[in-house]
């Protein structure tokens, strides 16, 4: 079974952002950026499913601009096979909106007909926590968002999701589009020798247009502020007057 | 043109906090409210549902497809129902990330994630960048389906009288085959509804110790939260969790022990109307945040804390 691992280029997760001056957006040049945390966490699943013989290849593939590169080799250092970029941005600061990358996710699928879609559950810049859904949605699969364990059988799998009280045990049918969560596993160290590897493996670069799919947004970024700051409030010096002033000033016991 | 509002009912359980929280949402988009109530014997979570305030009717739907709030058999429902509707709405829990965006693909348009300001009924604020920026979108799509931060909505009251109107289940193609939940049982209230959260972090050292949190909170009537360290650690299973990564809360007091404040912790829980920290580093980013800040080791300020208010 071949394995299809969407992977996002996103600010590094230990790095601050801040918002631009003309709240256009926030400050994405020369800021360290990175595969996106839950991204990664879904290449290592891949990887442990062709260590334990249930995939065969994985097909890593990346959508936004051309450093996006980067990213893919991080996921061919890990352990992928191959890889394909679809140019769809010139500039970092444009996003390409979850629809319209699972419009070209759906293309790729039809091309490369894997078994398994697995992605992460969000990108932790635009927190929109869609694609996995919606490229789901367009391939007419089922879908097991939230992924904390990955049960892969020879047609179906057995996925445990992080719900609102708990986890949920859902049997779905292959092909599926599988998110990943957290604590689905940790992410293996890359090598410096296989990060020599994978400068080696495919990388193919192709455009929206190769697949017929318009990336234009539906949604207009109106402007990006910073969130009200909350002041910080004054200390107490003992339990006792912490009970006061909860009892007392904010009278919230 | 009128909102459908989708109601998140487990198990023919209405989850009524987040649906009436949401609700205030939907009101905001202005038009007729309709509320979505499916699951398995959907009836008497649907009568409850006619009780908030706000609604126009209800729709009631029953069927097992339903019942674990599946996102395949509750997309091909809403899509039968769609083309009465310009609003498609959802609370941004576990139930509605899992289907809007499902939803919104098959109407061709871009969903709108964890809306915290409706401002128009094509204009609203939701947060990017785990609540380091917040943007203002327009959607220029003829639907707009969107999840709803339900922390930033107050809940509608009881006191409505809907009519409700029962539908029959629509054909689908995909039911997932439902295994079985894990919950963890607590009398405790619900993290997302409570009023008081008391919360532990890196700092409590170990899971015996959160005995500590769980007392303080049960004398408060609290609900317990945990930070993303401390469930990493193991300390906390992660439904405790509070953060970009966890449940985004909002409770009259937020009680923080042990926790430093790391930004991911911060976008969980810092709409809270008063914060308390308590922490024996006094640099922690936490006291930038918190009301009350008590310098103090907390094995010694929280039992201390918990007998004071016997």
């Amino acid at each position: 079974m071949k394995v299809l691992v969407p992977v996002k280029r996103v600010i590094d997760y230990s790095v601050k952002a801040r918002v631009k001056s003309d709240q256009s957006g926030v400050e994405l040049n020369n800021v360290k950026m990175s595969i996106n945390p839950f991204d990664e966490i879904a290449v290592e699943e891949a990887i442990r499913l062709q260590e334990a013989g249930k995939a065969t290849e994985i097909v890593v593939v990346s959508i936004g601009v051309d450093k996006a590169q980067e990213t893919l080799r991080t996921a061919l250092a890990m352990g992928a096979d191959r890889a394909i970029l679809i140019q769809a941005a010139d500039s970092v600061d444009v996003d390409i909106e979850p629809l319209a990358v699972a419009k070209l996710l759906a293309k790729v699928v039809e091309e490369e007909k894997p078994g398994l879609v697995i992605l992460g559950k969000q990108a932790i810049d635009n927190d929109m926590n869609a694609t996995g859904q919606m490229l789901a949605a367009l391939l007419g699969w089922p879908q097991a968002t939230f992924a904390s364990k990955v049960d892969i059988g020879a047609d179906s799998a057995k996925v445990t999701r992080e719900v609102d009280d708990g986890m949920q045990t859902l049997k779905i049918s292959l092909p599926a589009v599988i998110t990943a969560d957290l604590r689905l596993n940790e992410p293996r160290y890359v090598k410096l020798p296989n990060i020599m590897k994978a400068k080696k493996k495919p990388l193919d670069i192709k455009t929206p247009a190769d697949y017929g799919v318009d990336v234009s947004p539906r949604l207009t970024v109106k402007q990006v502020v910073e969130p009200p700051a909350r002041s910080a409030g004054i200390k107490v010096g003992s339990v006792a007057e912490l009970i006061g002033k909860l009892k007392n000033e904010a009278g919230v016991i | 043109m009128s909102v459908l509002l989708v109601a998140d009912v487990p198990a023919g359980q209405l989850a009524t906090d987040v649906t009436a929280k949401t609700l205030s949402a939907a009101r905001a988009l202005g038009g007729e409210v309709h509320g979505l109530c499916a699951s398995s014997n959907a009836e008497t979570a649907a009568a409850e549902l006619a009780k908030l305030d706000g609604l126009d009717k209800v729709l009631c739907v029953s069927s097992d497809n339903y019942a674990q709030g599946q996102a395949e058999p509750m997309t091909d429902l809403i899509l039968s129902l769609a083309s009465n509707y310009e609003h498609i709405v959802f609370p941004a829990n576990a139930f509605g990330k899992n289907i809007a965006p499902r939803v919104a693909a098959l109407l061709d348009v871009m969903v709108i994630s964890d809306v915290m300001t409706v401002i128009g009924p094509d204009e609203f604020e939701r947060p990017i960048y785990a609540g380091n920026a917040i943007q203002t979108v327009v959607s220029g799509d003829s639907k707009k389906v969107l999840t709803v931060r339900t922390a930033n909505f107050d809940a509608a009251a009881a006191g409505g009288n809907a009519a409700v109107e029962t539908l029959a289940a629509a054909d689908s193609a995909i039911v997932p085959e439902w295994l079985g939940n894990e919950v963890q049982k607590s009398d405790r209230p619900e993290l997302t509804s409570a009023k008081i959260i008391v919360s532990g972090g890196r700092g409590v050292g170990s899971a015996d110790n959160f005995s500590l949190i769980t007392a303080l909170a049960d004398k408060l009537g609290a609900a317990v939260g945990a930070s993303r360290a401390a469930v990493d650690a193991g300390y906390a299973p992660n439904d405790w969790q509070v953060g970009q990564t966890g449940k985004i809360v909002a409770p009259d007091l937020y009680i923080a022990v042990g926790i430093s404040g790391a930004i991911q912790h911060l976008a969980g829980m810092k709409d809270s109307k008063v914060i308390v920290a308590i922490n024996k580093d006094e640099d922690a980013p936490i006291f930038q945040v918190a009301d009350y800040g008590l310098v103090a080791d907390l094995f010694n300020a929280v039992p201390e804390l918990t007998k004071a208010l016997e």
